[in-house]
């Protein structure tokens, strides 16, 4: 079968089954955020789940725009081509876009090389967020989680429930019957929304490759400058990296296949330079996506703990 | 490149939605782990570290504990139980499969119902040493309650029974003895092993005697139809799009049936009809919508439809009413209490509703039909039902999207029920409100004041009747018009038939609450003197009144105060056991946590508290 056949029938109505039922279900999860709460907002991490996330969002609530700003949370050790591809996105599509950073954070120092990724991601990640979300006043937040990606998240809710200070209690989620959502909070409570829920990796490239959704350049092979370390390829994106001693940066084919910060995010060897090729290499990979993240083998249970705080 | 073109036909497949069910330890979160295992989902590093978590948790040899892959809670490992629902998902080349691992523990039945509400097919596990449980019968009536048409009993562990034929029939026919009146369209029973693998994914060299389908066979194979193509259309009004002051859109989900452009619809609560103008997606003006789409409807007609409407085709229309019975699962540690004003949401509109009666609870064990007042958590009941304006529903039985709704409290904003509607009631529908000529703001302006309902709480004994007395001579020598509602008074009369259980204690306060709207909507200010113990039924009569106009007083005394000021002798008697339900010793008081005015007693004289109530009064602007 020709792809470029299959690309032209990439509307809703050329969408095979299975994508067409998770993206109506994405769709309905949003506007029941925008008729329910007072000032939602979108997380936007710049990877492939948020670019598909915002696509499904402009596509629920045309013909009006994005009536809710993205905020993207910057630990300031983002990928250079990942914040190039932020501030293109929101130029193109005319998107109110905010960025914050834990100040605090910075004037301490904190960084994942100086203070490991620990801290770093408690401090610029988890505690940025939860400063955003009080600055702003936000009561509900998109987030491009799926439940595919590690095993306390396939517990996740559609809807997920946080106390006063973000805390997320997996013994006190809501039940959710149907697709009947209790969307009602006090003051201070807030819901953070997880459209993609029931999206899997696959799922995610496939609607990538057939809506022709931009997305970071990095997810592409191509030689890059890297070095190996505990067996994971990391990349050299900028001079604040310390090589070790015996550390000489080599060129690689590698692509990414999920983005965080640049320290913490191994690379994969591969040769998969289109979407195409990234679809599929996804369907005779052997590892899982996470493999990449560094963050989260630190402890056991460490993304539930993580989310106990108020991690995403 | 020559992968891809089969991967975006295999995401063409269809989707089969199930959950496991069964008692604690029969083994569900093993039958998925091996499920996902044996259709290799499972990565290389989630295997490496099964393994070593396997071993770590005491796990002998090579030998993996593949319920580890989806008790994903710390809690869930520790304790090796699963408490809350997984969603896993997992494909072969027939079809796409979301499972939803659901918890044995009774204690977490919630958890079960809400991995059935959407599922088409239950697998039931049955340990094959213990045969059809409690749990199992209470999962079995929950699925069928719930609409499942498809159950599939793996009886499981058939490796610790010597694989034996006899042990498995004897289950088989046990549960369908038991299963004949629960409307399931189909039971499959399979022998498995899902520690090992047995008819799994592979058929058994161990059980020769069974000659049916592998589990993942019949998954794969089993009718899955849930086309609702056919059925009348239903479209809940989600979020009215106003992209320009002149655009009104109306976006939701098809939830059933399908529309065409220029097909006529009907709002099914005001009966007001229009065609469909246009169907539109981001992708422009679609001719016809099928069900599970999302799209925005615009009207040929401008009429008045708002978030919660529900629009309907000409033919087979919902039923409208504001009273219907309905099945309902209650989810909460705080009973569900008769009278009672809870939220209910149905479809999409959201709405105050109260249980007016429990016709029964359904034991589990024998399905017998039993009388109560209350129902406690995990407690499966029919009862009648009121909401507060009509609501459009099918019955459950035809449609799981219009049939079902859930019960959330007021004041904690938990989800504490699940309701399936069985049929509409018909006694409201010949009632209608009339509209009179003359209203509550004519009757108040007469008066010269602003209505409102002055509800005094506190434990008996607080001095609720003192300070209200004195204030309302206070406001009567000021020349306003007032009323006392006192707690006593209305006992010995109108409510002379209510006690003192929680059941009648709401219905007390609904009681006096509707009677002090009567007299506010007369133009009165009205003091009320209730112990009202419960927080949630003072919210319910805050909801009865326009905002402001419910003043809520804490007349707040601490209890050794009240017992040592004794008015009426009843602390005397409480302590002595001559008066059950007493609040403050055996039934409990739920202090306000934000009333519009706190009146500390201790050390006050009644005439300062009342004129620091009547001072209040003029400051949030009821007096002047």
């Amino acid at each position: 079968m020709d792809i470029s056949v299959l690309q032209t029938q990439g509307t809703q109505r050329g969408l095979p089954k299975h994508l067409r039922g998770l993206e109506a279900e994405s769709i309905e999860i949003m506007r029941e955020v925008i008729a329910e709460f007072k000032k939602p907002v979108m997380l936007y991490s710049i990877g492939k789940d948020s670019s598909v996330m915002l696509h499904l969002a402009i596509k629920a609530f045309h013909p009006a725009k994005l009536p809710l700003p993205l905020l993207h949370v910057d630990t300031t050790w983002k990928f250079r081509e990942m914040i190039a591809f932020r501030d293109e996105t929101a130029r193109r599509l005319g998107i109110d876009l905010l960025v914050h950073t834990n100040q605090d954070g910075v004037a301490r120092g904190i960084g994942p090389v100086a203070s490991g990724s620990s801290v770093h991601t408690q401090v610029m990640k988890t505690e940025a967020l939860k400063q955003a979300l009080d600055l702003h006043g936000f009561d509900a937040a998109f987030g491009g989680a799926r439940r595919d990606e590690e095993k306390s998240r396939a517990k996740e809710r559609i809807f997920s429930f946080r106390s006063q200070g973000h805390v997320w209690d997996p013994r006190n989620q809501r039940p959710e019957l149907w697709n009947l959502f209790n969307t009602r909070i006090r003051p201070g409570e807030t819901i953070r929304v997880f459209p993609l829920s029931n999206w899997t990796e696959l799922d995610i490239w496939l609607y990538i490759m057939l809506e022709n959704i931009p997305v970071v350049p990095l997810y592409f092979a191509k030689q890059r400058p890297v070095v190996r370390r505990n067996g994971a390829w990391i990349m050299v994106d900028d001079d604040r990296f310390p090589l070790e001693a015996d550390e000489r940066p080599e060129s690689r084919l590698v692509r990414f296949r999920t983005l965080g910060c640049y320290p913490l995010t191994a690379a994969v060897e591969s040769d998969a330079v289109t979407l195409e090729d990234i679809v599929s290499e996804m369907r005779s990979t052997r590892v899982s996506e996470r493999q990449g993240r560094l963050i989260d083998s630190d402890e056991a249970a460490s993304m539930e703990k993580k989310k106990r705080e108020g991690y995403f | 490149m020559d992968g891809v073109a089969p991967t975006v036909q295999q995401a063409n497949k269809d989707l089969l939605r199930f959950l496991t069910c069964g008692s604690v330890d029969d083994g569900k979160s093993t039958l998925i782990g091996r499920l996902l295992h044996d259709s290799k989902q499972i990565f290389d590093d989630q295997l490496s570290e099964l393994t070593r978590e396997s071993t770590r948790r005491g796990a002998t040899g090579d030998e993996v504990d593949l319920s580890l892959l989806v008790d994903g809670l710390e809690a869930e490992r520790e304790q090796g139980i699963t408490i809350d629902v997984a969603y896993r998902f997992f494909s072969t080349p027939k079809r796409s499969f979301i499972v939803a691992d659901t918890p044995g523990h009774e204690q977490y039945t919630r958890n079960m119902a809400t991995g059935a509400s959407k599922a088409d097919l239950a697998i039931l596990l049955i340990d094959a040493r213990k045969g059809v449980l409690l749990q199992t019968q209470r999962h079995s009536l929950i699925c069928s309650l719930l609409g499942l048409r498809h159950v599939v009993i793996a009886v499981n562990k058939i490796d610790l029974v010597s694989y034996q034929a006899n042990v498995f029939e004897r289950i088989v026919v046990e549960y369908r003895a038991f299963a004949s009146e629960l409307g399931f369209s189909s039971i499959m029973a399979i022998p498995v092993s899902a520690r090992d693998g047995d008819n799994v994914t592979r058929r058994s060299d161990h059980t020769p005697w069974y000659r049916g389908p592998t589990l993942l066979d019949y998954l794969e194979t089993v009718d899955s139809d849930s086309e609702t193509n056919e059925e009348p259309f239903r479209f809940p009004v989600q979020w009215v799009n106003r992209s320009t002051p002149d655009f009104r859109g109306y976006a939701g989900t098809v939830v059933s049936g399908h529309i065409k452009a220029g097909d006529p619809v009907t709002v099914a609560a005001s009966g007001q009809s229009s065609r469909v103008k246009e169907l539109l997606t981001y992708e422009g003006p679609q001719p016809s919508a099928e069900t599970g789409d999302a799209i925005t409807i615009t009207l040929a007609d401008e009429i008045d439809i708002a978030r919660g409407d529900l629009l309907v085709g000409p033919i087979l229309g919902p039923e409208v009413s504001d009273q219907f019975a309905a099945h309902i699962i209650w989810m909460s540690n705080q009973a569900l209490i008769p009278g009672r004003s809870y939220l209910a949401r149905i479809g999409t509109k959201t709405t105050p509703i109260t249980v007016t009666g429990i016709k029964y609870k359904i034991d589990v064990n024998t399905r017998e039909h039993l009388a109560t007042h209350t129902l406690g958590l995990n407690d499966i009941a029919f009862c009648n039902l009121a909401t507060a304006a009509p609501v459009a529903f099918d019955p459950y039985e035809q449609n799981r999207k219009t049939g079902s709704f859930i019960l959330i409290d007021r004041l904690s904003n938990h989800t504490v029920g699940a309701g399936m509607i069985a049929f509409g009631l018909r006694r409201g529908t010949n009632l209608h409100r009339q509209a009179t000529l003359i209203g509550k703001a004519e009757r108040a302006a007469q008066k010269h004041q602003k209505p409102a309902i002055v509800w005094l709480t506190g434990l008996s004994g607080a001095g609720k009747s003192t300070i209200a007395n004195i204030a309302e001579r206070q406001l009567h020598a000021a020349g306003h018009h007032t009323m006392l509602l006192d707690g006593d008074n209305v006992r010995l009369g109108l409510n002379r038939d209510l006690g003192f259980t929680e059941a009648d204690r709401v219905e007390n306060i609904r009681r006096a609450g509707e009677v002090a709207k009567l007299l506010a909507d007369s133009g009165l200010i009205v003091l009320c003197c209730f112990i009202s113990p419960y927080a949630a039924d003072r919210e319910m009569l805050r909801r009865l009144v326009p905002d402001g106009e419910f003043i809520e007083v804490f007349v707040d005394t601490p209890i050794d105060e009240c017992a040592r000021r004794d008015p009426k002798g009843l602390y005397a008697k409480a302590k002595a056991g001559k008066i059950k339900n007493f609040t403050g010793f055996d039934a409990p008081y739920e202090a306000p946590a934000n009333p519009e005015i706190h009146l500390h007693t201790t050390g006050q004289q009644a005439e300062q508290l009342a004129e620091r109530l009547t001072a209040k009064l003029a400051e949030l602007g009821i007096i002047r």
